[in-house]
């Protein structure tokens, strides 16, 4: 039976292939082949008003070297992601912890702090962007307590902060269920066993709680890192970019040339440029794991 | 744990909770008062008269009740295909040893780092071509094989790492196809991974915007998120009462269900895969 043609590893890589093929061919079509054409669009000067599909090699590259308003882009990313991912890992951390003591109630404020997470991400950006009008909630109650509260949205020193604690406060109870997940998988002996060499609870938080779950706090920044360069609904509806360009993220940038201003290939160099970022970001979390992130064995 | 430690930190956890809470009741309060009332000072935490005008409202200026749908039935058949597309290649990935299974699940994994922000100029181009602009293809098909799902193998493929092999290898020893095993036997096993992918799927698509605003140009083809934000006046300005009160229809339903299960749901999430 040795010759025959159907071998069990034959079987094995025809079925292989077989349950890949709809995820191999779909990234294809929709992933890979828009990556390469993003890539084939940048080298282009395309109006679709004009209806004009010209080759112009490395021009729109020469263009984003010399647009003022990429620099402020990137600027407005770079502290929209830093703000983003600091303040959402420490929130999630801490919540973490604090739900982590064995108290009545945990249930309670793990479904609170999560709620926002299964709501609609245009609906929480609407009811922030009421809450936040000059003459809104949030100055409506400091008002009563005697404080004259900033018009949020229209000032360029709070309109991104604003936007950075709604995002925040949207997606942070994901970020917490994990790291809850990661606390309690942390042998308990090893807490005892510091308790008896008498660590504080600082020393046992840096030393045993930090290392054990740096697997996780390594995933979740990957995740917050990448999902933080593609913020663009909050943008849309809290400050349209503005006060002036001071919250114009790149996503909203390129939405604005390409979809606004119809030049597509402007927005497809800006769109390899936000995947140049996304990709050399992950990298770089990649690479330093090595240097903080404990194994066991 | 002492006493003052336990009040201390029930006092920290609800001073954090206002910002996770407050949003949701001021919507759904807000949009059940007259609109006159909607800005008064002091702001009042209960309407005085309850109106539900601004409901009625928003049925009236467009076509909700269909944008309603569009969004759940879009949702619906993205979480269904991203669940067999990906269930299929996570297990292949886990469990079938093939030629070339690595390298491939690298290529694939590279998806994840190619969000559908990035390639969205010639997704354009290329539904346009394709004559699927306005309509839910793209909403449709661009999740279903993009990074979403991508994700969704990779979640899947944890889990049946992390399955024991034994029912599967006794079955194969009975002579049950590789299809046969991993619909018989696999795949219910792996029901709290799906019930996981499920729930990102949904959200994911759920949440969609900058798609849908790209790709849908008449009001009876849009979705949910892009519908809220046309309920403007002539000058643009949102119409705060109907915003609300369409922003409340969009929301209390997912919420509702999600206190229901909130165990199954966070659990779900939080054990599945993505520890590995």
């Amino acid at each position: 039976m040795s010759t025959r043609f159907w071998t069990g590893s034959r079987r094995d890589t025809l079925a292989g292939y077989l349950f890949i093929a709809p995820q191999l061919l779909g990234s294809l079509l929709f992933v890979f082949v828009p990556l390469g054409l993003v890539f084939w669009y940048s080298l282009h000067e395309w109006n679709v008003l004009a209806d004009t599909f010209t080759f112009v090699g490395g021009e729109n590259y020469q263009a984003l070297a010399d647009d003022p308003k990429l620099a402020d882009a990137l600027v407005a990313t770079g502290f929209f992601s830093a703000g983003l991912v600091v303040l959402n890992l420490s929130l999630a951390l801490l919540l973490a912890v604090l739900l982590n003591q064995r108290l009545r109630g945990t249930v309670f404020f793990r479904t609170v702090f999560f709620s926002p997470v299964v709501v609609s991400l245009v609906a929480w950006t609407i009811v922030w962007n009421f809450l936040l009008q000059d003459n809104g909630g949030i100055n409506g109650l400091l008002e009563t307590v005697g404080v004259d509260g900033p018009n949020w949205l229209r000032g360029e020193g709070t309109a991104m902060i604003a936007v950075i604690v709604v995002q925040v406060v949207k997606n942070v109870g994901l970020n917490m269920v994990l790291f809850l997940a990661a606390l309690q998988g942390v042998p308990a002996n090893l807490y005892e066993a510091a308790t008896v060499d008498g660590a504080s609870r600082r020393r046992q938080f840096l030393s045993i709680t930090v290392p054990m779950i740096s697997p996780t706090i390594l995933l979740t920044s990957i995740i917050t890192v990448v999902g933080s360069l593609q913020v663009f609904a909050q943008i849309a509806v809290l400050t349209q970019g503005g006060p002036g360009t001071s919250t114009t993220v790149l996503v909203y940038y390129l939405y604005q040339q390409a979809f606004q201003f119809h030049h597509f290939g402007y927005g497809a160099t800006l769109s390899v440029l936000l995947f140049v970022i996304v990709l050399l970001l992950t990298l770089v979390q990649w690479r330093m794991r090595r240097k903080w992130v404990f194994h066991e064995s | 744990m002492s006493r003052r430690a336990k009040t201390a930190v029930y006092g920290v956890l609800c001073l954090l909770a206002l910002p996770f809470l407050f949003p949701t009741w001021w919507m759904v309060t807000s949009s059940l008062k007259p609109v006159a009332d909607v800005f008064a000072f002091p702001p009042t935490l209960w309407p005085a008269d309850v109106s539900f005008d601004a409901y009625a409202k928003a049925f009236e200026l467009q076509p909700f009740a269909r944008q309603y749908f569009n969004s759940m039935y879009i949702a619906a058949l993205v979480t269904v295909g991203t669940l067999a597309v990906a269930s299929l290649a996570g297990y292949a990935f886990a469990r079938i040893r093939f030629r070339g299974a690595n390298a491939w699940f690298v290529v694939i994994l590279v998806g994840l780092l190619i969000p559908s922000e990035v390639t969205i100029v010639p997704l354009f181009k290329m539904f346009d071509a394709w004559g699927m602009v306005d309509t839910h293809w793209p909403l449709i098909l661009v999740p279903i094989f993009g990074a979403p799902s991508v994700l969704a193998t990779f979640i899947m493929r944890q889990f049946f790492l992390a399955l024991p092999g034994e029912l599967e290898e006794a079955a194969k020893v009975d002579g049950l196809g590789r299809f046969a095993i991993f619909r018989l036997i696999a795949l219910p096993l792996a029901r709290p991974a799906l019930g996981a992918v499920a729930i990102f799927t949904f959200l994911h698509s759920w949440n969609l915007y900058l798609e849908p605003i790209v790709f849908l140009s008449s009001s009876e083809m849009f979705t949910l998120p892009q519908a809220l934000t046309q309920f403007v006046d002539a000058y643009g300005g949102p119409m705060w009462d109907i915003q609300l009160s369409a922003a409340s229809l969009t929301a209390l339903p997912v919420l509702v269900v999600f206190v229901i299960a909130q165990r199954q749901f966070i659990e779900g999430l939080a054990h599945t895969g993505l520890k590995g």
